[in-house]
């Protein structure tokens, strides 16, 4: 490392204070594979740092070089010049310039652009290079390059730009030997020289623009034929009367495996937690102990991660549609039915990837350059059912709605009753925005500009990485704010003690404090111990379902095995049930959401509203849901 | 234009001809064949009213299937029109329409390599260079 003092650009210096490691930030336009060769370069070793008290909203990973080293590296949002205008921008832009709070300027930038489009995608290159920071021009997608019949000479584009080039496909990880080496600081190309080519100005586009064309063709680069097969597909998708059919077959597919495919994957990880409950409460000899780790913690627990392979089925499904460019073709599609609500396309991809969850959605707002329309989006993500609402779905529907078909073979009764609550929540979305759009926050329909990425495979890694990434967050969960509510509620259930004897639970802690409430949520049709769950279930709505199974657990140990559908069977009314699904489809019951919404929009103003909105919507149409199933059953 | 001339019958038979002649990967074959036929077809059809060159449309709107224009000027404002010339939009280039929505609007337009999606009143507002002066419209200075 010491040999070459200032004497290569594509080497790392060595680091000021040893105990720190390096930064590499990775930059690059949308659809460049950004994220790829992120996933690529950390594989498990990265987290999503962007759950509130978390303060970083980029993943961060860490990547193993020769010699045992560590680097960080940070994947920013894809931006196409450094020009600060949408927020995603400006994180990519404070980062480079080493403007963000809390991190320190990177020690060098993967520039990663896509080879099969070079010639526009090198328009980057022109402001990035200018930071002077030491860069390695990543070409991705080689293998798509090649296949159809491009090509780029690497060494010379390297002598154009002054910097190494390294020739990729981040997807099935070819030429990453140069990616490593630059990160270990080990190559040793051409002493630095300026670039041949000399930068433009970056303000003036055409400028960049001309340069870049330029470079390309002195870099001897040969434009791919057109990507066919995504014409042809687009061809199907976009069809106007096929694709909108393929779009709803999706949606109606997607509910349907739901119930079916995850169905015996939950019932073996329902048993193998019954029996893991048993064997451990047989160790117990404890009788309050005993109570605490069975009907406490593994009927409490254990009653939500149940829910973790629907849940995983569902981020697969959205993972496979978001990676393989379909997205894009949805949003088109849904466009002009957007904009007669007063949003634009652009609104429809976090809107979508709220039905996994509000957080991440509410983030990818921030593409979204119309100030008003934005918020407007952040308002009506949380509408989005969200995976947290699947566990008590899936619960209310499994013991009150019979299995029966109602469209043939193409749609069960049950499935038929979770797409409804969709489009419930789809529907209070759509009237949400349109008040909005058309009262405090109306501004003139704005523009819609995306780019269609060419259609490719998605990639098991990437998939997996999600998948298990998901897992991570939905576990830490159960393991932390559902557990300590599983234990704070048995504690509460068994208090207070007369004579050594735990109360019934009614008389309990738990059971004043329901009874307390039962007034206000009677008229829903609610009981008591559901009135505790929509307490605790203000910190997240999986909550109440394991709050439900440590407060039956305990009313009836017996019942435990029969499971926690047929005691809400024997405790509830259908109209109860169905008010309270309708509750949970309107109610904002997320302190992650709430703390998000306050981020991303600057104060305690809209959370606040948004909250009362939801939660008083919520309260009404269950109240009314309620009583017209008491009036027709 | 090789199949431009032929009626479905005979396409349906020309595709079962290569289908049974076409061994090796089968279903991707099929599939290909069947959509070159399609727009091989298609194309002829458009060609018959209309030049493939710019046909004096004023602006990306106008431009019908199969034509093609070179973008003049970004009639929006500032924002807008640095962000479309990011993606693509910059005078000088051409442009060519592709697939819509359901209704034709959004539409997709292909340059400088990729394809964008933009809305009737923003496409309507990228002026294309008038037929006479496609002499001089060499391709970005």
């Amino acid at each position: 490392m010491s040999d070459c003092h200032g004497c290569s650009v594509a080497t790392l210096p060595p680091p000021a204070i040893l105990s720190r490691r390096h930064i590499v930030a990775i930059v690059g336009p949308p659809n460049s594979g950004k994220s790829t060769l992120f996933n690529r370069l950390t594989g498990l070793r990265q987290k999503v740092a962007n759950f509130p008290g978390v303060t970083v909203e980029h993943r961060m990973g860490k990547v193993k070089v020769e010699g045992g080293r560590e680097v960080f590296a940070i994947d920013l949002p894809g931006v196409y010049s450094l020009e600060p205008r949408t927020e995603d921008e400006r994180v990519t832009h404070d980062v480079l310039l080493g403007q963000m709070k809390d991190l320190p300027k990177p020690d060098a930038v993967l520039l990663i652009l896509d080879s099969t489009n070079l010639a526009r995608h090198l328009v980057l290159a022109a402001p990035v290079l200018s930071l002077g920071l030491p860069t390695l021009v990543i070409l991705n997608m080689a293998d798509d390059l090649k296949s159809r019949g491009g090509g780029v000479d690497v060494a010379e584009l390297s002598m154009q730009l002054g910097s190494p080039v390294a020739l990729v496909s981040a997807s099935r990880g070819d030429g990453f030997d140069k990616v490593f080496q630059f990160l270990a600081g080990a190559t040793h190309t051409a002493p630095r020289a300026a670039p041949l080519m000399q930068l433009p100005v970056i303000q003036d586009i055409p400028k960049c623009r001309a340069w870049a064309a330029n470079v390309g063709s002195k870099g001897k680069y040969q434009a791919p034929a057109p990507p066919h097969w995504t014409r042809r597909l687009d061809a199907v998708f976009l069809h106007p009367v096929l694709g909108p059919l393929i779009f709803i077959v999706v949606v109606i597919a997607l509910f349907q495996s739901i119930f079916f495919w995850a169905k015996p994957v939950m019932d073996l990880v329902q048993t193998a937690i019954t029996s893991l409950g048993a064997w451990v409460g047989s160790l117990i000899p404890n009788p309050t102990l005993h109570s605490l780790v069975v009907d406490g913690v593994f009927n409490g627990v254990g009653s939500v991660v149940v829910f973790l392979p629907q849940i995983l089925l569902l981020f697969l499904f959205i993972g496979i549609l978001e990676d393989s460019g379909y997205l894009a073709r949805a949003a088109l599609i849904a466009d002009r039915t957007m904009a007669r609500f007063g949003l634009q396309g652009k609104s429809f991809i976090p809107l979508l990837s709220a039905y996994a969850c509000a957080v991440p959605a509410i983030m990818a707002t921030r593409t979204i350059e119309n100030k008003r329309d934005r918020i407007a989006t952040i308002l009506i993500a949380p509408f989005m059912t969200c995976s947290a609402r699947l566990p008590v779905y899936t619960l209310m529907i499994a013991a009150f709605i019979p299995d029966r078909r109602l469209l043939g073979v193409f749609l069960g009764m049950r499935a038929g009753v979770l797409l409804g609550l969709y489009i419930l929540g789809f529907l209070a979305a759509i009237f949400t925005a349109r008040l909005l759009k058309s009262t405090v926050l109306k501004s003139k329909r704005s523009s819609f500009m995306l780019e269609m990425p060419p259609y490719r495979w998605p990639t098991f890694r990437s998939l997996g990485l999600r998948l298990i990434d998901r897992s991570k967050v939905f576990l830490r969960r159960a393991g932390t704010v559902i557990l300590a509510v599983a234990i704070i509620i048995w504690v509460l259930a068994h208090l207070p003690v007369h004579n050594g004897q735990p109360p019934e639970i009614g008389q309990s802690v738990v059971g004043m404090i329901g009874h307390a409430v039962e007034p206000a949520i009677k008229p829903l049709g609610f009981n008591w111990k559901i009135g505790i769950g929509l307490i605790t279930s203000l910190a997240a709505r999986e909550v109440i379902v394991g709050t439900l199974g440590t407060i039956y657990g305990i009313e009836d140990p017996s019942a435990k095995s029969a499971g926690l559908q047929q005691a809400l069977q024997q405790d509830l009314t259908l109209g109860g049930a169905v008010a309270l699904m309708v509750f949970f489809a309107f109610a904002m019951q997320c302190m992650s959401t709430v703390a998000v919404v306050k981020r991303e929009t600057g104060g305690w103003r809209w959370p606040i509203i948004q909250f009362a909105y939801m939660t008083g919507m919520a309260y009404v149409c269950a109240f009314l849901v309620n009583k017209a199933i008491t009036l027709w059953f | 234009m090789v199949y431009s001339g032929i009626g479905v019958r005979d396409q349906l038979q020309l595709a079962i001809e290569i289908m049974v002649l076409q061994e090796f990967d089968f279903a991707a074959f099929q599939l290909d064949t069947w959509f070159e036929m399609q727009m091989a077809v298609k194309k002829a059809r458009q060609e018959k009213h209309h030049s493939p060159a710019n046909t004096g449309a004023a602006n990306l709107m106008e431009l019908k299937h199969g034509e093609s224009g070179i973008l003049d000027r970004l009639d929006l404002p500032e924002d807008d029109a640095r962000r479309l010339m990011e993606l693509g939009f910059l005078p000088g280039h051409a442009i060519t329409p592709g697939h819509s929505a359901p209704g034709g609007d959004p539409r997709v337009f292909r340059v400088d390599g990729s394809e964008v999606a933009l809305r009737r009143e923003t496409a309507r507002r990228l002026i294309l260079r008038p037929e006479n002066s496609n002499n001089n419209a060499a391709k970005e200075s």
